[in-house]
């Protein structure tokens, strides 16, 4: 039986008719084009699929949109703002952060719901905090880059 | 990737709850974090009928104090155990093994009691729970019972739960000060099950050990408490023969299961190599740094518990 979900996506109000075993992914991918958040893996260790719930960064592969009814998503489409690469978005770009680009989203999710939550991040614990995000091509030296440049202009603009 | 259809339900108190569950029976599951059955939904191993997602039931989170208890609502999530102060303060070891459990992804959605009444082997909670003597509160249409951990987890995927229950709560003992703990937990990468991990608590009185347990995961069809190892150390001081034969009868009791993880001797063999990290170098660690704690020093709440074992 279909059911009627309404939430916020990168700031504006959504209203849609779902069937339940809908993925919040494949809802973000098929039924609204937000095809930024990708499918990397089955069993929920990729991290390709990452956005922001309530400001939370979650793996929307591994929760029903049905579960995401009156919460506020954002994806990568919804951090550029005013034509205006975000912070961590511009890190990744500064530091060569990104080859492929298939695990990027995800990535820029991750570490910047990770930096607004600890400012003063280590390079510690970004390995340890970003460890549910696999990348194939970077080999993760120049994300650790970016990361901790991203949170400090981060920290810089707050 | 694709989970076979069902009816959705998100009922808004535990009584509708219940009635749901009564009214769907076998047919239905309980839809908390929902990071272990929904990956099984997507792989097909589970196909419900209904899924009841109890997110709207607030009164199932939380972690609070109660007179000499800590209380903690089935529907909180593990990144919000890892960052209790009071967790932090009174219950470190539950702090600790929380941070070995998944990714922080993970860590945001997935519950103490999904990870409890899931009661797979390889998770990492039936062992804590074990190791810090906790109740579960079970609600049902009848009214509510507390069970003990210890005896609680029956087989694989097989609990005491009976069907039209739900864990509404975790209740555990506040740990004395003082008391010594450690999970110690072998694992190929982050976010992996453990190949063998063990969860220790353990007091002690004028050099001997006055009370200790200690509880096994993933080596079993459940987690397992190594009671003949508790006996060998109990009023024992912890020297390396006493920790050693520990060892032994902790390895005694181990039946894993081979898996790409290793096959049975190796998951034995971590096990006694687990128990020997706690049960000695780690349980010493833990105990002086219970020891500090008591003397008002400020001690970093987590240790980089992999790098230690890696080491050894």
């Amino acid at each position: 039986m279909a059911l009627s979900i309404s939430l916020t996506v990168n700031g504006k109000p959504v209203t849609a008719t779902i069937e339940p075993h809908l993925l919040l992914v494949q809802f973000l991918r098929n039924q609204l084009r937000l095809t930024g958040t990708h499918i990397g893996c089955d069993t929920a260790q990729c991290g390709a699929c990452t956005v922001h719930l309530d400001g939370r960064a979650i793996k929307s592969c591994n929760i029903l949109a049905a579960q995401a009814d009156g919460m506020e998503v954002t994806t990568i489409e919804g951090m550029v703002k005013d034509g205006q690469l975000h912070p961590m978005q511009a890190a990744f770009k500064e530091c060569h952060g990104l080859q492929c680009g298939f695990c990027t989203p995800g990535m820029v999710m991750s570490a910047s719901a990770l930096a607004a939550q600890s400012p003063n991040l280590t390079e510690e614990e970004v390995r340890e905090q970003l460890d549910g995000n696999l990348c194939h091509c970077s080999g993760y030296h120049n994300i650790m880059k970016a990361v901790l440049l991203g949170a400090q202009a981060m920290k810089a603009g707050a | 990737m694709i989970p076979r259809s069902f009816e959705y339900h998100a009922p808004a108190s535990l009584p509708e709850a219940l009635a749901l569950l009564n009214r769907h029976g076998d047919t239905a599951k309980l839809l908390a974090g929902g990071h272990s059955l929904l990956p099984m939904m997507k792989l097909r191993f589970a196909v419900p009928d209904h899924l009841i997602d109890l997110r709207k039931l607030a009164e199932l989170k939380g972690i609070r104090e109660a007179g000499d208890e800590i209380r903690i609502g089935a529907m909180t999530t593990e990144n919000e155990l890892i960052w209790s102060t009071l967790l932090q303060e009174k219950c470190p070891l539950l702090v600790e093994g929380a941070r070995l459990i998944f990714d922080p992804q993970v860590r945001y959605r997935g519950t103490i009691g999904d990870d409890i009444s899931h009661a797979d082997p390889g998770n990492d909670h039936p062992a804590l729970m074990i190791a810090l003597d906790a109740l579960f509160v079970l609600a049902g249409a009848q009214g509510e019972r507390v069970v003990p951990a210890d005896g609680f987890f029956l087989g694989t995927y097989m609990t005491l739960m009976e069907p039209g229950e739900i864990m509404t709560e975790i209740r555990m003992p506040t740990p004395a000060p003082g008391t010594g703990y450690c999970y110690a937990k072998f694992k190929r990468k982050t976010g992996d099950f453990a190949t063998a991990a063990c969860a220790v608590t353990l007091t002690m009185r004028a050099g001997a050990v006055s009370d200790v347990r200690i509880v096994l995961t993933n080596v079993a069809q459940a987690a397992l408490r190594a009671s003949d190892a508790e006996a060998a150390l109990r009023g024992a001081p912890l020297d390396e023969r006493h920790v050693d034969e520990a060892a032994r009868l902790a390895m005694g009791i181990c039946e894993p299961v081979e898996d790409l993880r290793g096959d049975v001797e190796y998951k034995i063999a971590m096990v006694g190599n687990l128990c020997r990290c706690t049960g000695y170098q780690n349980i010493v660690k833990a105990v002086q740094y219970a020891a500090r704690k008591l003397r008002g020093e400020t001690v970093e709440t987590s240790h980089p518990l992999l790098a230690e074992i890696a080491a050894h």
